[in-house]
């Protein structure tokens, strides 16, 4: 049976750190920089574990800006 | 197969809508607004009314909804969006006129104009953002404010006695004859967020089609004047609000 396979990129410039994809993430794929921050200073969401990614869009669903992209392949 | 290799045009499942512009929202880190904008401007590119839908920005925080929505907007007085929607619709009756309104322009200010624009079965569509505070001038209290509440006007929490009764204003639109629709949806969850969206793509359909009036509420958070962080105000949104103000169809004479 064919297993979805996806990638996110995310436009940290525009993304305010609210941590809602975190917490949406149901792979653990998403994390803030702890130690880095945008120009406007937040501490930007950003893909820790891209290989569990599914491509199931639930972050960029309930992200507020508008920042995350998903890809989604089936292999 | 490598990351890099999925990241290419025709695998893409979802990225912003294209009328949602390269503004930068004004909005704090985690505010319902930005995921409704964004569902806004989905619902219009996907029923091809860019070009047709006139939108009434409010008073409050929404206040620049009009610099993120690439449609035409008219900017209301406060309370006042429902008054402007009439006249724009009576006067374009083949557009999609909607307003977006929080709980303090919809149910403080504006409950007359609100009351009687759905009374009169304007075939307008009301997107109503209910977080239960007013964000914008530093977190007092609003009509929607649950019991106990602390908040800036209320720092004891606010007291029925003294303050009066939380307004479930969606309620009182239900029982009007001229609203044809009348739903309370949330946007916390990516499931929620779905079904939010399906709500104001019903709602810009009535007004499209000349129904009668549609009021789509959506359970908002606040965590600035709530002062949560954003993940513990939508737990917390869950816990209590949707005691008060359940989730689901009020009503709904459109099938």
């Amino acid at each position: 049976m064919p297993k979805p396979k996806g990638a996110v990129t995310i436009n940290k410039e525009r993304c305010k750190g609210c941590d809602l994809c975190v917490v949406a993430c149901p792979t653990d794929c998403l994390q803030l920089q702890k130690n880095d921050v945008n120009n406007r200073g937040y501490h930007y969401a950003s893909v820790i574990a891209p290989d569990n990614c599914i491509g199931c869009a639930s972050c960029a669903l309930v992200c507020p800006d508008a920042c995350i992209e998903v890809y989604k392949i089936m292999i | 197969m490598e990351t890099k290799d999925i990241i290419t045009p025709e695998n893409k499942v979802y990225s912003a809508p294209r009328l949602l512009n390269d503004s930068t929202m004004h909005y704090c880190p985690g505010c319902s607004h930005g995921v409704v904008h964004k569902l806004v401007a989905e619902v219009i590119d996907e029923m091809g009314l860019e070009h047709n839908a006139i939108g009434i920005a409010p008073v409050g925080c929404a206040v620049f909804a009009y610099k993120y929505i690439d449609v035409d907007w008219i900017e209301a007085a406060h309370g006042r969006a429902p008054a402007l929607a009439t006249a724009a619709k009576r006067l374009n009756p083949d557009r999609l006129v909607f307003t977006y309104q929080g709980d303090g322009d919809f149910a403080a200010i504006g409950t007359a104009e609100s009351i009687h624009a759905a009374n009169r079965g304007e075939n307008i569509a009301i997107i109503f953002i209910n977080n239960g505070i007013y964000g914008m001038t530093g977190g007092q209290m609003a009509p929607t404010t649950l019991e106990g509440v602390k908040t800036a006007t209320t720092p004891y929490g606010r007291n029925v006695e003294l303050n009066g009764y939380p307004l479930d204003i969606s309620r009182l639109m239900a029982q009007l004859d001229g609203t044809c629709y009348v739903t309370r949806q949330s946007v916390h969850k990516p499931a929620a967020v779905r079904q939010a969206k399906k709500a104001i793509r019903k709602a810009f359909e009535n007004s499209i089609n000349r129904r009668g009036c549609s009021v789509v509420e959506i359970l908002g958070t606040c965590s600035s004047g709530w002062k949560m962080t954003p993940h513990q105000a939508n737990l917390w949104m869950e816990e209590h609000m949707k005691e008060k103000y359940p989730i689901g169809d009020l009503k709904n004479n459109v099938e």
